[in-house]
C-alpha cells in the first residue's frame, strides 16, 4: 500500500479528476444525476488519496519532498515529469483537495444557467488537474503547462455560466493572465538557457528540474539579468495574485463568474501566484528577489490600503468581497516580500485561510443572489431575521475575514504584519517597518469595510420588496459544502500549529539562500 | 488550582458551546447552563484566590539572582518549580506559570498558557463576581427577550475570553483575548440589531477598538522584536526592567500600547465609542461596559507594567503620556456626565472619568492603587449600572429626566442599593471609593520625586468634587421630585429576587471592598499589621518582572489625612451646591439659555466636544464616501482603462493590419493566388474575433521569440 502511494500517489492525486471527466464525456448529458455522481466521486477519490498522502507524510522532514516521481517526458528539451509534495505544497494541495468537492456538493441542484451539469462538472475536474498539478510539479515546463491549464476550465466557465458582462470578463481573465503567462514562459527559458548544464543519464544537459535550479540559486548570473528574469517571473505570478495595479481583471472575473467559479477562484488559483514566488521565484533567484522585494513590499500595502478603500465604494456584495481579495492577497504578499521563515509562513497560512474565508463568503454571496436575485446591498438587509442561519454564517465570516483572533485570518495578517518589523537579507527594516503600520492601519479597513456590509446585508429589517417573501434558510447541500469549510476556519484559528508546524521547515529551507530569519 | 488555572476560561467556553448547541430545547433557553458555569467559575476562582494568598505566605524559596535569569532564558515553564530551601528569607514570590506549545514559525516555537500572581487572582474573582451576578440578574432582566438563548451564549463567550486574557502568559494571547472581548461587545451591544442605532453603535465601538488596536498590534511587535523574538510577558518585563532593551524602543512600545488604552478603557479622545454602547442590554453594560472588559487596557498596562514604567520613565518628575491621558479623561469624561439625561449615560461617563483615575494612577507610579481602585469601582459601578437597570425595568426608559422621579418610595431596595454604590463612587468615607480614590491621589501628591504630580493631584480633585455633583444630580431626578412620564403614569414596583439580590450583594461589596487595603500609617496606625494593606501584600507582584521588585524609585503613597479631608469637604461642598441647585431650586437656573458664554459651554459638552461629528462625519464619512469613491473612479478609469486600452489598441492593429497589410499589400502582391490569402486572412481574422485559442499562440510564439533575444542578450553580455 505505501509502495502504491509512493509511486502513484501524486499522480493518482491530479489525474483522478481527468479520468472522472473522461468518463463523463462517454456518458450523454441528460444522465445528470450520473454525471454529478462521478464528479462528486472522482473528487472525493482525491481528497481519499491526499487524506492517505497527509497520513502517510513525514513530518519531521517537510523541508525535503516527499513522494517524488521522475520520469522523462520531453526528451527533446529535457523536461521532465517531477511531482513531489513539501511542506510548502502540502496545506495547499489539501486546500485544493477539499474544496472542489465541497463546489460540487455545494452545486447538485443550484446549477446556474445554462445548466448543462455535465459541461460544468468536467470543466470542474479539469480545473482540479490543473490545481493539484501546479501545486505538485517540480519542473518548470510542467508547472507551466499545469499554471496554463487551469486557465481554459475558468475561462468557460466565466464565458459561458457567467453573470451579463460575461464575455467581457471572461477574456480580459484570460487575455491579463496569459499575458503574464507569456512573460513567465520567457523567464522559465532564460532560466533553461542561463543555467549551467546537470548530468542526465550520463548526457550533459540545460535542465527544467525546480530542485536543480534551486540548487543553483541564480549563481553567476549578472544582476540586471536576475532582475530581469526574476521580473518576468513577477509579472506571472503577480498578475495571478493579483497585485496592484495587476488585479483589475479579478473584480469583473469575480462578479461575473459563478458562484462556484468564485470560490475556487477565490479559495485556490489566486494562490497559484503567490505559491510560485514561494516555490520558483524567490528560491530560484534569491538575490535578485531581495532587490525586488522592497518593490512587492510596496505594491502589497498599496493592494492593502487601496483593494479596502475600493470595497468601500462597492454597492453589489460580490464585487465587495472580490476587491476584498486584492487587500488581504496584499498581506501574503507583504509576508512574501519580507524574506523571513516568519513571513513566508504567514503567507502560507494566510493563503490557505484566504481560500477558506474567502471561499466562504463567495458561497454566501452565491446563496443570497439565489434567494434574493440581487447583491445589491441597498436592497439587502435583515438577512438575519429572514434567513437567521445564513445571516450568523456571514457574520461568522466577516469576522474572520477581518482577521478575528481565534479564527483562521488572524494567522496570516499578524506574522505577516509582524515579519515586516524585522525583514530578512539586506532588505531596509526603515522602509519596512512604515509598510507594517500602513499595513496594520489597513485592519481599521478591513473591520470598516467588512462591518458595515453586515450591518447593511444582516442586521435591520428586510426591505419593503422582499419583506414579504419567504427566504429559505440553508439548504442540505450548503450545509454539507460550507460545515467543513467553517469548522476548519476555527480549528485552525485556535491551534495555528497544524499548518506552522507544516511550513516551517519547507519555509526555512527555501529561505536559506536568503539569509533571512 | 494555579497550575490548572486554565480550568477557568474553559468552563464558560465550553457553556457557550453548549448554550448555542441545546440552548433552545432547555426549559430556561440555556440560561441555566450559562449560571452553573459561572458558579463553577466563581468557585474555581476563589480557589485560585486561596491558593494565591497561601503561596504568598508560605512563598516557594525563590531562585537566587542568577538562577531567576537562567529560569528565565529556560523558559517560564520552570519558574513553577520551588527551588532549593535557602538560607537567606525571601520575600518574592513567584507567578505560577504553565504552558503548551501553540505553533512555530522560523524555527521558534510560541506558547499559550496560564500566568497566575496576584494581579490574575484579583482580576479572576472581580469578573467571576460580576458575572455571576449578572448572569443571575439577567435571567430575570431579559427573559421574554426575542434571543434570550443567544445572549445567555455570548455573555458565556465573553466570561471565557475575558478569563483567557486575565489568566495571558503571552502577549499574543493577550491580543487574542483583547479582540474576543471586543467581538462580544460589538455582539451583545448589537444585540437589538434590527434598530439601527444599536447596529450603529456596535459597529462604532468595534471600529473605535480597532483603531486604538493598531497600537496594540505594533507595540507588541515592537516588544516581540526587542525581546529577541519573545512574546513572553515575564521576559518582556525582566528585560525591560534590567534595561535590556533601549529605552526608545520601550517609549515607542508604551506609546503605541497607549493608543490601545485610549481606545478600550475609554480614554480621552477615544473614549466616544462608550456612551454610545449603552444601547445594548444594561446587563452588558454593567459587566462589560463599566465592570470587566473596559478595565482591559488598565490591566495590560498592569501586566506590562516594566515596559511602561521604563518606558515613559513613570517615578520621575517629569510628566508623562500616561499621567496625562488618566488625568485628562478624568476632568472632561465627568463634565460631560452633567449634561446627560440618559441615566444609563451619565454612568457611562461616570465610568469613563472612573478609568482616567486608574490610568493616572498607573501613570503616577501608585500602581497598587490604580489597580485597587478597578477593584472597588467593578463592584459599586455594576451596582449602579444594575441598579438603573432595575429602574427601567419599572419604567421603561433610562431617561431620568423625563420618565422617573420619586421612585425611593417605590421602589426601596433598588433606592438604598443605588444610594450605597452612589456614595462609594463619589468617595464617602468609609465606603470603597474612598480607599482607593484617596490612594491614587495620594500617590500623585507624592510619588514622582520633588513636588509630585501636582496637576494630576488637581485634576483628581476637581474629579472627584464634579463626580459628586452628578451624582447628587441623578438621585435628585430619579429618586426626589415627582414622578414624571412614565413614572408617574404607572406605578413602579420593586424588580423580583433575581434582580434585587444581585444589586444588595454588590452594594455590600462597595460597602466592604476598600477594607480590603487599609493604609496603616498617619492617623490609621492603629490598624494591626495582618489588617493593613492585605491588597497590596497580595496583589503587587514581587518579583523581578514588576518594576517594585528592581527599582528603587518605585514607591508607596501613604495615606494622607489632609487629602482625605480635602477630599471629602470637596464632597461636601459639590453636594452642598447640587442639593442648593436641585432641591432648593437655587442659583442661576436657565443661565445656559441666557448667557451667550454659558450656552456655548453647554452646546460644546451637549455635543460631546465635537468629536463625534469629526470621527463619524469627518474621518469615517471621508474615507467611505469621497476617498473610497475617488479610488474607485481611479480604479475604474485610470487602471482598468490602461487596460481596456491596451485591448481596444491590440485590437485596432489587428484591424489595420489585416485592412492595410493584408488586404492591400498582401493581396496585391499575390492577387491571383487566392488560396494563400485566404490562409494568411483567416489567420489574422481569427486574431480580432476573440479567438483565445489563437491569442495563446500568438503569445505563445512571441514569447518564445522575447526568450532567444533575451538569451542572446544575456548570453552577449
Amino acid at each position: 500500500m505505501n509502495d502504491l502511494l509512493d509511486d502513484w500517489g501524486l499522480t493518482a492525486a491530479v489525474f483522478l479528476p481527468m479520468v472522472g471527466a473522461v468518463v463523463m464525456l462517454a456518458i450523454p448529458r441528460t444522465e445528470e444525476a450520473l454525471h454529478k455522481v462521478i464528479a462528486l466521486v472522482s473528487s472525493l477519490a482525491v481528497l481519499g488519496v491526499v487524506v492517505a498522502l497527509i497520513a502517510e507524510f513525514d513530518f519531521d522532514r517537510t523541508r525535503t519532498l516527499q513522494y517524488e516521481v521522475d520520469h522523462s517526458w520531453i526528451e527533446v528539451i529535457n523536461s521532465r515529469y517531477i511531482l513531489g509534495v513539501d511542506g510548502i505544497a502540502l496545506p495547499l494541495l489539501a486546500l485544493t483537495a477539499l474544496i472542489v468537492p465541497l463546489v460540487v456538493i455545494y452545486s447538485w441542484n443550484h446549477f446556474p444557467e445554462p445548466h448543462n451539469p455535465k459541461a460544468f462538472l468536467i470543466l470542474t475536474l479539469v480545473l482540479e488537474t490543473g490545481m493539484v498539478g501546479t501545486f505538485l510539479a517540480q519542473d518548470l515546463i510542467l508547472f507551466f503547462v499545469f499554471f496554463e491549464l487551469v486557465l481554459l476550465p475558468m475561462y468557460f466557465m466565466i464565458g459561458v455560466w457567467g453573470g451579463e458582462q460575461r464575455q467581457y470578463a471572461s477574456i480580459k481573465f484570460f487575455l491579463f493572465t496569459l499575458f503574464g503567462s507569456a512573460l513567465m514562459i520567457v523567464s522559465f527559458l532564460a532560466l533553461y538557457f542561463l543555467s549551467p548544464e546537470v548530468v542526465v543519464d550520463g548526457v550533459a544537459r540545460h535542465t527544467f528540474d525546480i530542485r536543480e535550479l534551486t540548487d543553483w540559486g541564480g549563481e553567476g548570473l549578472a544582476r540586471t539579468t536576475a532582475l530581469f528574469v526574476f521580473g518576468g517571473m513577477f509579472m506571472g505570478f503577480g498578475i495571478k495574485v493579483p497585485l496592484f495595479p495587476f488585479h483589475t481583471w479579478l473584480p469583473d472575473a469575480h462578479t461575473q463568474a459563478p458562484t462556484q467559479g468564485s470560490v475556487i477562484l477565490a479559495a485556490v488559483l489566486l494562490k497559484l501566484g503567490t505559491y510560485g514566488f514561494v516555490r520558483i521565484a524567490i528560491p530560484i533567484l534569491p538575490e535578485a528577489a531581495e532587490e525586488w522585494a522592497p518593490w512587492i513590499g510596496l505594491l502589497a500595502v498599496i493592494g492593502i490600503i487601496y483593494g479596502a478603500l475600493g470595497c468601500l465604494a462597492q454597492t453589489d456584495m460580490k464585487r465587495l468581497i472580490a476587491f476584498s481579495s486584492v487587500a488581504h492577497m496584499g498581506y501574503v504578499m507583504l509576508g512574501i516580500a519580507t524574506l523571513t521563515d516568519f513571513g513566508v509562513n504567514a503567507a502560507i497560512f494566510g493563503m490557505v485561510a484566504h481560500g477558506l474565508i474567502t471561499g466562504m463568503l463567495f458561497f454566501i454571496a452565491g446563496s443570497v443572489k439565489e434567494r434574493y436575485h440581487t447583491l445589491e446591498i441597498k436592497r439587502l438587509g435583515g438577512m438575519l431575521l429572514q434567513a437567521p442561519r445564513m445571516g450568523w454564517i456571514l457574520g461568522f465570516a466577516c469576522m474572520a475575514s477581518l482577521g478575528l483572533p481565534g479564527l483562521a485570518g488572524f494567522w496570516g495578517e499578524f506574522p505577516a504584519i509582524l515579519s515586516a518589523y524585522n525583514p530578512g537579507g539586506d532588505l531596509d527594516p526603515a522602509l519596512f517597518r512604515v509598510y507594517m503600520v500602513v499595513a496594520a492601519i489597513g485592519t481599521i479597513f478591513a473591520a470598516g469595510y467588512l462591518l458595515w456590509l453586515l450591518q447593511r446585508v444582516a442586521f435591520g429589517t428586510p426591505k419593503e420588496e422582499f419583506s414579504g417573501e419567504r427566504i429559505h434558510d440553508l439548504h442540505l447541500t450548503d450545509y454539507l459544502a460550507w460545515a467543513p469549510m467553517l469548522l476548519l476556519i476555527v480549528v485552525l484559528g485556535v491551534y495555528p500549529n497544524l499548518i506552522f508546524r507544516v511550513t516551517d521547515g519547507a519555509v526555512i529551507e527555501s529561505l536559506a539562500a536568503v539569509g533571512g530569519g | 488550582m494555579l497550575e490548572n488555572a486554565f480550568l477557568i476560561p474553559l468552563v464558560p467556553a465550553v457553556s457557550f458551546v453548549l448554550i448555542l448547541a441545546l440552548g433552545r430545547r432547555l426549559p430556561r433557553g440555556g440560561s441555566e447552563i450559562g449560571v452553573a458555569a459561572l458558579a463553577l467559575v466563581f468557585v474555581l476562582s476563589v480557589g485560585v484566590g486561596i491558593g494565591w494568598v497561601q503561596r504568598v505566605n508560605h512563598p516557594p524559596e525563590a531562585p537566587h539572582a542568577t538562577e531567576a535569569e537562567e529560569v528565565a532564558a529556560a523558559g517560564p515553564a520552570a519558574a513553577e518549580e520551588p527551588g532549593e530551601p535557602g538560607e537567606e528569607e525571601h520575600h518574592e514570590t513567584p507567578p505560577v506559570v504553565r504552558t503548551v506549545t501553540w505553533f512555530q514559525s522560523g524555527g521558534h516555537e510560541f506558547t499559550v498558557g496560564t500566568m497566575v500572581d496576584g494581579l490574575a487572582a484579583i482580576m479572576l474573582l472581580v469578573v467571576s463576581i460580576v458575572s455571576l451576578l449578572v448572569h443571575v440578574y439577567s435571567t430575570d432582566y431579559v427573559a421574554g427577550d426575542r434571543r434570550y438563548t443567544h445572549f445567555f451564549a455570548f455573555l458565556s463567550l465573553f466570561t471565557a475570553s475575558m478569563l483567557m486574557f486575565v489568566l495571558t502568559q503571552s502577549t499574543l494571547q493577550l491580543i487574542v483575548g483583547w479582540e474576543l472581548v471586543g467581538l462580544c461587545s460589538f455582539v451583545l451591544i448589537g444585540h437589538w440589531w434590527e434598530e439601527k442605532p444599536n447596529s450603529d453603535a456596535a459597529v462604532k465601538a468595534f471600529l473605535t477598538n480597532r483603531v486604538g488596536d493598531v497600537g496594540l498590534l505594533v507595540g507588541m511587535i515592537v516588544l516581540y522584536f526587542a525581546a529577541d523574538n519573545s512574546f513572553d510577558i515575564i521576559r518582556i518585563n525582566e528585560m525591560a526592567n534590567a534595561g535590556e532593551i533601549r529605552h526608545l524602543l520601550l517609549l515607542v512600545a508604551s506609546c503605541c500600547l497607549m493608543a490601545a488604552v485610549m481606545s478600550k478603557s475609554g480614554q480621552f479622545i477615544l473614549h466616544t465609542w462608550l456612551p454610545d454602547a449603552m444601547a445594548g442590554p444594561t446587563p452588558v453594560s454593567a459587566l462589560i461596559h463599566a465592570a470587566t472588559m473596559v478595565v482591559a487596557g488598565v490591566y495590560m498596562i498592569a501586566r506590562l507594567y516594566g515596559v511602561f514604567w521604563n518606558g515613559l520613565s513613570i517615578g520621575t518628575s517629569t510628566l508623562n503620556l500616561m499621567a496625562v491621558i488618566g488625568a485628562v479623561t478624568v476632568v472632561f469624561g465627568a463634565l460631560l456626565a452633567f449634561v446627560q439625561n440618559d441615566i444609563k449615560k451619565v454612568l457611562a461617563y461616570s465610568t469613563i472619568s472612573q478609568l482616567g483615575y486608574m490610568v493616572m494612577a498607573l501613570g503616577v507610579g501608585a500602581w497598587t492603587a490604580g489597580i485597587f481602585h478597578l477593584f472597588t469601582h467593578a463592584f459599586f459601578k455594576a451596582c449602579l449600572f444594575l441598579g438603573a437597570g432595575s429602574l427601567s425595568h419599572a419604567v421603561h426608559s433610562f431617561d431620568m429626566v423625563r420618565d422617573m422621579g420619586g421612585m425611593r418610595r417605590t421602589m426601596p431596595t433598588t433606592y438604598k442599593t443605588f444610594l450605597v454604590g452612589t456614595l462609594a463612587l463619589m468617595g464617602l468615607f468609609p465606603l470603597a471609593g474612598f480607599w482607593s480614590k484617596d490612594e491614587i491621589l495620594a500617590g500623585a501628591s507624592q510619588l514622582g520625586g520633588e513636588g509630585g504630580y501636582r496637576l494630576m493631584l488637581v485634576m483628581g480633585l476637581i474629579g472627584a468634587l464634579m463626580t459628586c455633583a452628578y451624582m447628587t444630580r441623578v438621585l435628585w431626578y430619579v429618586f426626589w421630585g415627582q414622578p414624571r412620564g412614565a413614572a408617574a403614569m404607572h406605578t413602579p414596583h420593586e424588580s423580583g429576587a433575581r434582580i434585587t439580590a444581585p444589586l444588595v450583594i454588590l452594594a455590600g461589596l462597595a460597602v466592604v471592598a476598600g477594607f480590603a487595603n487599609l493604609p496603616d500609617t498617619g492617623v490609621f496606625s492603629f490598624v494591626p499589621e495582618n489588617l493593613a494593606l492585605r491588597f497590596e501584600h497580595f496583589v503587587e507582584p514581587t518579583a523581578a518582572y514588576f518594576p517594585g521588585a528592581t527599582d528603587e524609585a518605585f514607591g508607596h503613597p501613604e495615606f494622607s489625612i489632609t487629602i482625605a479631608l480635602a477630599t471629602l469637604v470637596l464632597a461636601a461642598v459639590a453636594i452642598g451646591l447640587a442639593y442648593a441647585w436641585f432641591w432648593r431650586g437655587a442659583g442661576p437656573h436657565g443661565i445656559a439659555t441666557r448667557n451667550p458664554a454659558a450656552r456655548a459651554g453647554y452646546r460644546l459638552l451637549e455635543n460631546k466636544y465635537y468629536l463625534d461629528h469629526l470621527y463619524t462625519g469627518v474621518v469615517a464619512g471621508g474615507t467611505k464616501g469621497p476617498l473610497a469613491r475617488a479610488t474607485y473612479w481611479v480604479d475604474q478609469h485610470v487602471i482598468d482603462g490602461v487596460v481596456n486600452l491596451v485591448g481596444t489598441a491590440s485590437r485596432r492593429g489587428g484591424q489595420w493590419v489585416y485592412d492595410n497589410v493584408d488586404q492591400r499589400v498582401v493581396d496585391t502582391i499575390v492577387n491571383g493566388s487566392g488560396a494563400t490569402a485566404e490562409g494568411s486572412g483567416q489567420l489574422l481574422r481569427r486574431q480580432q474575433t476573440g479567438k483565445v485559442q489563437a491569442y495563446g499562440a500568438y503569445l505563445f510564439a512571441g514569447a518564445t521569440i522575447l526568450a532567444g533575444i533575451f538569451v542572446f542578450i544575456a548570453s552577449a553580455s
